[in-house]
């Protein structure tokens, strides 16, 4: 018996990475999800766009699922890994509250992409999952199939600080990986990314984004400039901080009034928070952030992040009071 | 007489935690039980676990309580009744008994007569009670983790309840826990069984209808089938064995509900790299166990435990996907290797300074500079005290100790730290003996690891802990209670554990003097040196107790004869151990508690303890000194031998002249001449045998 031995192959019915995405976006489309586009600043995971981030608080219901390319410098390996990305895609799901059969509907979501259950190895591995920068942490596990890690599986318990109440689940399903999977492929970039029906043509994941990630490699290792870096930081960082001071004012002024209050822009102070979240891990891929000031600079980034998610959920409050 | 049955249906459970909640389920029901006297003569209690559920059977519980009758007594018969009628005080009586006047009894007691009540209490049924106390009970089981999952918050646990089994025989006990009511339906394997309902017509029934829907609920029952599955699978390799890994296997027994073992292969080529490297990638990263062939070495296959059953086109489908992580994942770690030869160890040391070993105390640059001050005050005492070494290699391995904190490799499994870097010296051709001292340096890990296997790694483990342990005190961070973030406990243990099993001539008390800081030097006792000594000592407590399984009062009676030598002590207390079971010692250790009493007794009364001028000692006392005298000597020689067990023996051949000596003197004599001789006497006798161990200590029947 050698490793190299093929198993019956997965090629022939195997989804492209497209069909992939459209696949698990009807299935929870027709589970009462609403489909949002990706976000449109950088973020570093799914969860830090404002579809997870700020709808998880309150008490009010939501079901979204959306795309989520997702940056993180430091991962990059010029395009030379093949499996490491600087930037990876994220299908992320919130289910608020969590149905009672939270997983079964994950495990036909699976199924519904093509994945026999009954001929492979899955288990539910305790993974519990904490994002420093967003004051946000859940217990749950990681998804593993024969070996490999296919889905994050959080019951979300704090966000921004915050209690949750009702609680959340998050799905955060790594889309390259599960291609890379079930189209059997040993490199990421040989994922088959689209087939043409007519002609069969096909155009594969390095096609599309080997130079990406080969661009942003070099940029964000070697001509990143470290001192304009630290400078946007601390611009952004600044504005949100006069950002919430103001709101802070606005919101415990009794004088103040509930229009006042509920047009204050606090989906942008967040959007300046993620600015400064994406430069710290800039800086970080640079090497231009000791072990010790790591610790402090993360702080800074969770007062921002902190501090939003405390006036977004007082501001709600008022919303639906009024 | 029924049987019992308690399912707590959950999400996958976390796999380390569940051991320990099968446990406390099975304590708390029959903890209720035997409380609330409902468990039957024949009443025997099984628990089970898988990742989905806890439960618990309980053959022969009570279909109710016992009803009891309870006599209680009133006010006194002439209060209660006037003239034959009940008074006020008699329905008052009546009314808290709970019975009718007319029930009431005349009761004569010693102290006369009194109105007396017969209060009978009809039992309460099992199934009434258990719905009432079994939620709590379940509620408060400890999860090392808990969540919430309900809006608004009413529970903890450890994850969703999902579905509850209670029966008592076929009836359904009605409990409610976390919004949840009890039936008798419980769920099978996920994929082998898949989402219909399996039913449970009695609790006799629940470990054969669990196993027809797919889930082996008794957990030996799965822990010895993934060993026989694992030999079975291996057998198909010619030579070759599976890695015995305790750890693992429990991993893997809580993992799954239905576990089979495939077997999957992966290229020889990646046997280049260190076994080290591959065997935590299998273990530790993907719960594989490792294969060796039959000269013990690795071998190039792996063997994964699935929680599913497939045919030979799904063991394929497996076999491969399994073998496609791993061998990406061995890709990286050769990638990493590779990359990290490109910069030598001894080229690292200045990156050190980025490294922050403790935010208040400074980088690994510094941590490196203070071992190497330490090690060489260590170096000496033993250099000293007669050990060979070769220094100049000692000092590259501390050196260079801490650069691998820097590799990638080191960065991807931090577990290996220190052995990684001792794989890069022996490759950078540092040398064999600095490398052994790097790749050991942080053993041993645990108690039962073992210790560094050379005199250059043992002094760079006590340095490195020992200044590590001195620093941390030195700015506040000493353990309390419970509370020990940074493993100092564990690091002194270790110090203790390779001044035991090593043959360095080292005492704690020159450790604690090598780790003191240069500012300290001159002081040595200084507060920080006493309060390091002293959480030592405590350590050297706990390992002869817990770790080599000395009973306690022998370990504080050596201790209390000295703590300082430690493979010395450890000779002490064997000794002792072996003497304590002759009748003679253990007389001997009566009267030196009685010996010790007296003295505490004299001190506090203030009575002299010295030999006045012409004083007399009786008989039996002067046999006494002489014995005392004549055997001293040959106590000290033997001692002085190491001669412990000999030693021991000596002093019990005293036993006829102490016998004797209490029988007869009256220690504390009106005459004060007598008395302070006979107190002198003892004093000496005490002192002078005391050196192996205190005996006043040892605990005699």
């Amino acid at each position: 018996m050698s490793a190299a031995q093929s198993a019956p192959s997965l090629r022939p019915t195997a989804l492209t990475f497209q069909e992939l995405l459209f696949r698990l976006q009807s299935f929870w489309a027709e589970r009462g999800c609403i489909l949002q586009q990706p976000f449109d600043v950088e973020v570093g995971a799914g969860t830090m766009a404002p579809e997870t981030f700020l709808r998880v608080q309150g008490p009010k219901p939501y079901r979204v699922g959306y795309a989520q390319p997702s940056r993180r410098p430091a991962d990059g390996r010029y395009g030379e890994n093949p499996n490491r990305l600087f930037r990876h895609t994220q299908f992320q799901l919130i289910l608020k509250p969590p149905p009672v059969n939270v997983q079964e509907l994950y495990l036909q979501s699976l199924e519904a992409i093509g994945i026999d259950l009954k001929q492979h190895d899955l288990k539910f591995e305790e993974d519990n999952w904490e994002g420093p920068t967003v004051g946000a942490w859940g217990v749950g596990w990681q998804v593993m199939m024969d070996g490999m890690e296919i889905t994050q599986f959080t019951y979300f318990q704090q966000c921004g600080g915050l209690d949750l109440d009702p609680i959340c689940a998050e799905l955060t399903y790594g889309l390259e990986r599960l291609a890379a999977f079930l189209q059997d492929v040993d490199s990421v970039y040989d994922v088959v990314w689209a087939r043409d029906p007519e002609t069969g043509a096909v155009v594969t994941y390095g096609d599309v984004r080997l130079e990406e990630e080969l661009q942003y490699s070099v940029y964000n290792f070697e001509d990143a400039d470290v001192p304009k870096l630290w400078e946007h930081f601390n611009l952004y960082e600044a504005e949100a901080q006069e950002l919430l001071v103001r709101v802070n004012a606005l919101l415990t002024d009794d004088k103040a009034s509930p229009k006042a209050k509920k047009r204050f822009p606090l989906m942008s102070t967040y959007e300046l928070a993620l600015k400064c979240s994406n430069l710290f891990n800039l800086l970080d891929a640079r090497g231009a952030i000791s072990v010790t000031e790591r610790v402090g600079m993360i702080a800074r980034i969770r007062n921002l992040a902190v501090g939003v998610a405390k006036a977004y959920a007082a501001q709600q409050l008022l919303a639906s009071s009024s | 007489m029924a049987d019992f049955l308690l399912e707590i249906g959950l999400d996958e459970i976390p796999a380390r935690m569940i051991a320990g909640a099968e446990a406390e389920l099975g304590k708390r029901v029959h903890d209720l039980l035997t409380r609330e006297r409902l468990l039957g003569p024949a009443g025997k209690l099984t628990t089970y676990s898988t990742p989905r559920r806890l439960a618990v059977v309980v053959e022969d519980v009570l279909a109710s309580q016992a009803d009891t009758e309870e006599q209680l007594t009133g006010p006194s018969w002439k209060v209660a009744f006037k003239d034959g009628a009940p008074t006020a005080a008699a329905e008052a009586f009546a009314k808290k008994a709970g019975v009718a006047v007319s029930a009431l009894a005349n009761v004569t007691t010693p102290k006369g007569e009194y109105v007396g009540a017969t209060v009978k209490r009809a039992g309460r049924a099992a199934a009434e009670l258990l719905a009432g106390e079994l939620p709590k009970e379940v509620l408060a089981i400890y999860w090392a983790k808990n969540m919430y999952w309900r809006a608004g918050k009413p529970e903890r646990f450890v994850r969703p309840v999902r579905w509850l089994v209670a029966l008592l025989d076929s009836n359904v006990v009605p409990l409610e826990i976390a919004g949840i009511q009890a039936g008798n339906v419980s769920r099978g394997h996920r994929i082998l069984h898949g989402e219909q309902p399996v039913l449970l017509a009695s609790p006799k029934d629940y470990k054969e209808a669990l196993r027809k829907a797919f889930v082996v609920v008794d957990v030996a029952e799965r822990r010895q089938s993934i060993r026989k599955a694992l030999d079975a699978v291996t057998r198909t390799v010619p030579g070759a064995r599976w890695r015995e890994d305790e750890p693992l296997i429990e991993t893997v027994v809580h993992l799954t509900e239905w576990p089979t073992v495939i077997l999957g292969d992966f290229e020889a080529e990646y046997l280049a790299l260190p076994e080290e490297v591959l065997v935590t990638v299998m273990r530790d990263h993907q719960k594989y166990f490792a294969v060796e062939d039959a000269k013990g070495k690795l071998a190039p296959h792996f063997l994964a435990v699935m929680n599913i059953q497939v045919d030979a086109d799904g063991e394929a489908i497996i076999r491969h996907g399994n073998a496609r992580v791993l061998r990406a994942r061995f890709k990286d770690a050769r990638f990493f290797w590779d990359t990290d030869q490109k910069t030598p160890l001894a080229d690292r040391v200045d990156s050190l300074k980025s490294v922050t070993f403790q935010k208040e105390l400074g980088s690994y640059a510094w941590k490196s500079e203070q071992n190497l001050r330490v090690v060489l005050e260590l170096a000496a005492a033993a250099s000293a005290g007669g050990a060979t070494f070769h220094e100049a290699d000692l000092l590259k391995a501390v050196d260079l100790a801490k650069t691998d904190l820097t590799t990638e490799l080191v960065k991807e499994f931090t577990e290996l730290q220190g052995v990684i870097g001792g794989l890069y010296a022996r490759a950078q051709g540092l040398g064999e003996t600095a490398a052994q001292a790097i790749y050991d340096q942080y053993k041993p890990a645990s108690t039962d690891d073992d210790i560094p296997s050379t005199a250059e790694g043992q002094l760079l483990g006590l340095a490195d802990r020992i200044q590590t342990i001195t620093a941390m005190f030195g700015i506040g961070n000493a353990p309390t209670g419970s509370k020990d973030p940074l493993a100092l406990r564990r690091a002194a243990n270790a110090i203790v554990s390779i001044l035991a099993e090593s043959g360095l001539p080292l005492k704690l008390s020159d450790v604690v003097k090598s780790g003191a800081p240069p500012d300290l030097e001159g002081t040595p006792e200084s507060d920080l040196t006493i309060q390091i000594s002293a959480f030592l000592r405590e350590r050297l407590h706990f390992f002869l107790k817990d770790v080599r399984g000395f009973a306690y009062d022998v370990v504080n009676a050596v201790l209390a004869a000295g703590a300082d030598d430690v493979r010395d002590t450890i000779a002490r207390a064997e000794a002792l151990t072996e003497a304590r079971a002759s009748a003679d010692f253990a007389a001997i250790s009566a009267a030196f508690k009685r010996i010790k009493n007296i003295l505490r007794q004299a001190e506090e009364k203030g009575l002299a303890v010295q030999v006045a001028t012409g004083a007399v000692l009786n008989p039996q006392a002067q046999a006494l000194a002489d014995a005392a005298a004549s055997l001293q000597p040959e106590v000290a020689l033997r001692r002085q031998e190491r001669a412990y067990g000999e030693a021991l023996a000596l002093i019990a051949t005293l036993r006829p002249v102490v016998d004797a000596f209490f029988d007869k003197v009256m220690v504390l004599d009106p005459d004060e001449k007598v008395r302070g001789a006979n107190l002198a006497l003892i004093d000496e006798v005490l002192r002078g045998f005391s050196g192996i161990a205190d005996f006043s200590e040892i605990v005699t029947l």
